[in-house]
């Protein structure tokens, strides 16, 4: 099937490129931390509060370092113009989205599990005993901001002030996300954690949404 | 121009009749008194202006595929009257809640919804002002636009669910609940009467969108000779 | 370099017009390129050039107009529009581009850079196939090194292995030469030179007289979107180039 041989390939090439610089995951790591611990100090964090903010400030946290990881997603492409290359070489357009939409996914993922030890410790929150649940609301929610942001990096890399709009599109689109996933990992996190069905079947609806949304109309987003 | 005084005419009667309903046709809520009745305006201006914001989905996958400048002044105006209704939502709101709340802002799930929804539509007219070459302008806004649209049911949908997880004094009591059937009328002729407004608004400013494409095109001609 | 096998394929341009808002890049453009001719495109910056070429190669849509790729068989009146208005076809399967930027990846080796294009276009064989582009482009030492430490003559090399990947019947190249010692310009005059005798249809856009501009057989002029010349006799063809270009 050539999309799946094109998205590996494609998928190939953004990990190779970014396991040589590493300079987004040091960098998207740093500013999570960053932020958390930010929060921290504005929120005092007792045992009972933090259980409270502690999801909503995680997600918050995440939610801002992607909206900044996702800009050199495609503008990136810009250099060399490798983007009409991209362009010329692929037969279908939603290979490009879609190998990096999943590159973006894996380092959003990296960083969450790396910040989550860091998380437990400064919120007093248990995780271990609701790992792989919330492996899962992570793994749901950054593929939910990927495939959104993905889709916008490549509006806001042709155009002005594109810092600041790529997180302006983003927040807002992403605020169903935001809101599930708060929700399901306020349930594992709770005293007798629970997996809040309708939260993971939310982020599944509008991944799927957003997915087959990008898969009609990616390619008039690469038009010049 | 008579044709459009004449519409203007029409629409400003409906209005001022669906008004008129509002204040006496429809009894007198029983726990809420007289304020309540801002909850026809409310109402029929949020279906308003979600049916607006439907136009200027439908226009912008228009515009995708046909790349028709029609489209793209369709979809900028459909974008800007649906702005308009949804302000109208997010001021009425409060103005209805502050007496019997006693606050201005309930975390109330539809109005929070509405909040973000005119949140995304603010970004999509500052989308348009900040990509300068027109074409490029007109097909971004509108892939964003179907983004956003397709977005809003999963506002909805999620910030309900989140609400009855905590829940928040509802501005308006459920719509749906014990309404009088005096009340449903009262309700279906304000919102018909907004649709009018929403129609005039739209051709209004659509006219204006379409006279300066048209001049733009006017001037590309003059260029080509 | 090895003589490939080329469907001789030319390039009709109709009415072809590019507007970007306010700006006609590109006014009635209607010419037809033959296959196997070897074209130069002159003209001031802004002229159209590059526009045109990017439009030939399927990266820009035109406002209006249709470009087909009739083949030598003469299938023209038949032959499927490769871009117009509401949609465009990639052109890749028929023509390659080489274009002022090299559109390859500089944290990339060149040898990886041409694996991956390779392997998107479905290049049957496609190491073996690099390897032998990258001998023939002279890099096949360098092939580990990234692109960040080539010079630009080397870049250049890499793009041209690039497009020609996929064995293109037509090479589509804007101001190849920009940023090239006097070597690099030789080298790809006598590249040029051997795909234009083995059948390959060639449109470059160029800026004056050179080892290069002199393979064209035929050349267009263009002025603020308009072809105000267009000639294949041979003088005239030099005078084209050699207009002076502001």
């Amino acid at each position: 099937m050539s999309l799946l041989s094109s998205t590996t390939a494609l998928l190939g090439k953004e990990l190779r490129t970014e396991f040589r610089s590493r300079e987004l995951l040091t960098t998207t790591v740093v500013f999570i931390l960053m932020v958390i611990v930010l929060f921290s100090f504005t929120f005092d964090p007792t045992y009972n509060e933090s259980r409270r903010f502690g999801p909503g400030l995680l997600w918050l946290a995440f939610l801002f370092a992607a909206s900044l990881m996702l800009q050199p997603c495609f503008l990136r492409e810009q250099n060399n113009d490798t983007l009409s290359a991209l362009r010329l070489s692929v037969s279908d357009p939603f290979a490009i989205f879609l190998a990096k939409l999943v590159a973006n996914t894996l380092f959003l993922l990296f960083t969450e599990v790396l910040m989550l030890p860091v998380f437990a410790i400064l919120y007093n929150v248990p995780v271990l005993r609701v790992l792989p649940q919330l492996l899962l609301v992570f793994f749901l929610g950054s593929l939910g901001v990927s495939i959104a942001g993905t889709a916008l990096s490549a509006i806001s890399a042709q155009a002005r002030m594109r810092e600041l709009l790529l997180p302006l599109l983003l927040l807002p689109l992403l605020t169903p996300v935001l809101v599930a996933s708060t929700q399901v990992t306020v349930g594992l996190l709770d005293a007798s954690p629970y997996l809040e069905w309708k939260g993971v079947g939310f982020l599944v609806v509008f991944d799927v949404i957003f997915l087959t949304a990008l898969w009609l109309f990616g390619e008039y987003l690469l038009e010049e | 121009m008579k044709k459009q005084v004449l519409a203007a005419a029409i629409v400003f009667l409906l209005v001022a009749a669906a008004a008129y309903g509002a204040f006496f046709v429809a009894p007198t809520e029983r726990t809420m008194g007289p304020i309540q009745r801002i909850f026809y305006l409310h109402v029929s201006s949020a279906w308003t202006g979600l049916c607006a914001f439907f136009i200027c989905f439908v226009a912008n996958i228009l515009y995708v595929f046909r790349r028709q400048p029609q489209w793209d002044w369709l979809s900028i105006s459909a974008a800007e009257v649906g702005l308009v209704f949804t302000t109208v939502v997010l001021v009425s709101g409060p103005i209805w809640a502050h007496p019997v709340w006693g606050i201005w802002w309930t975390w109330d799930a539809r109005l929070t919804s509405t909040f973000i929804l005119w949140l995304l539509y603010m970004c999509f007219l500052l989308l348009r002002t900040l990509v300068e070459e027109p074409d490029r302008r007109a097909l971004f806004s509108a892939l964003f636009g179907i983004f956003a649209f397709l977005d809003v049911p999963l506002v909805f949908g999620s910030i309900r669910w989140w609400r009855t997880q905590h829940p928040q004094p509802v501005v308006m009591g459920g719509s749906g609940s014990g309404l009088d059937p005096t009340m449903w009328k009262v309700l279906f002729f304000s919102w018909f009467a907004m649709l009018a407004l929403m129609a005039l608004l739209l051709r209004a400013r659509y006219a204006m969108e379409a006279a300066r494409g048209e001049l733009e095109m006017v001037r590309h001609e003059a260029e080509a000779v | 370099m090895t003589s490939p096998r080329f469907s001789p394929t030319g390039i009709r341009f109709e009415n072809i017009e590019k507007r970007y808002g306010g700006l006609a890049a590109l006014r009635r453009i209607r010419f037809e390129i033959a296959a196997g001719e070897c074209v130069a495109l002159a003209g001031r910056n802004g002229s159209g050039k590059t526009t045109l070429l990017r439009i030939a190669a399927g990266l820009v849509r035109p406002s209006s107009g249709e470009l087909t790729f009739p083949s030598a068989a003469g299938a023209s009146a038949g032959a499927a529009p490769v871009a117009s208005k509401t949609k465009t076809v990639r052109a890749q399967a028929t023509a390659g581009f080489v274009a002022h930027a090299t559109m390859v990846y500089d944290e990339l080796t060149a040898e990886e850079n041409l694996l991956l294009f390779a392997r998107l276009q479905q290049t049957p064989d496609a190491a073996s196939r690099v390897d032998k582009l990258l001998d023939e482009v002279g890099l096949f030492d360098r092939r580990d090194s990234l692109v960040r430490t080539f010079s630009r003559g080397m870049r250049q090399r890499v793009a041209i292995a690039r497009a020609l990947l996929h064995e293109p019947s037509i090479l589509l190249l804007d101001e190849p030469s920009t940023g090239l010692d006097p070597q690099g310009v030789a080298w790809l005059a006598a590249t040029l030179r051997q795909l234009r005798d083995a059948g390959c249809t060639i449109l470059m856009s160029l800026h004056g007289e050179s080892e290069i501009s002199m393979l064209a057989t035929r050349a267009i002029r263009l002025d603020a979107g308009l072809i105000v010349a267009d000639t294949r006799a041979g003088a005239e063809v030099r005078s084209i180039l050699t207009f002076a270009d502001a």
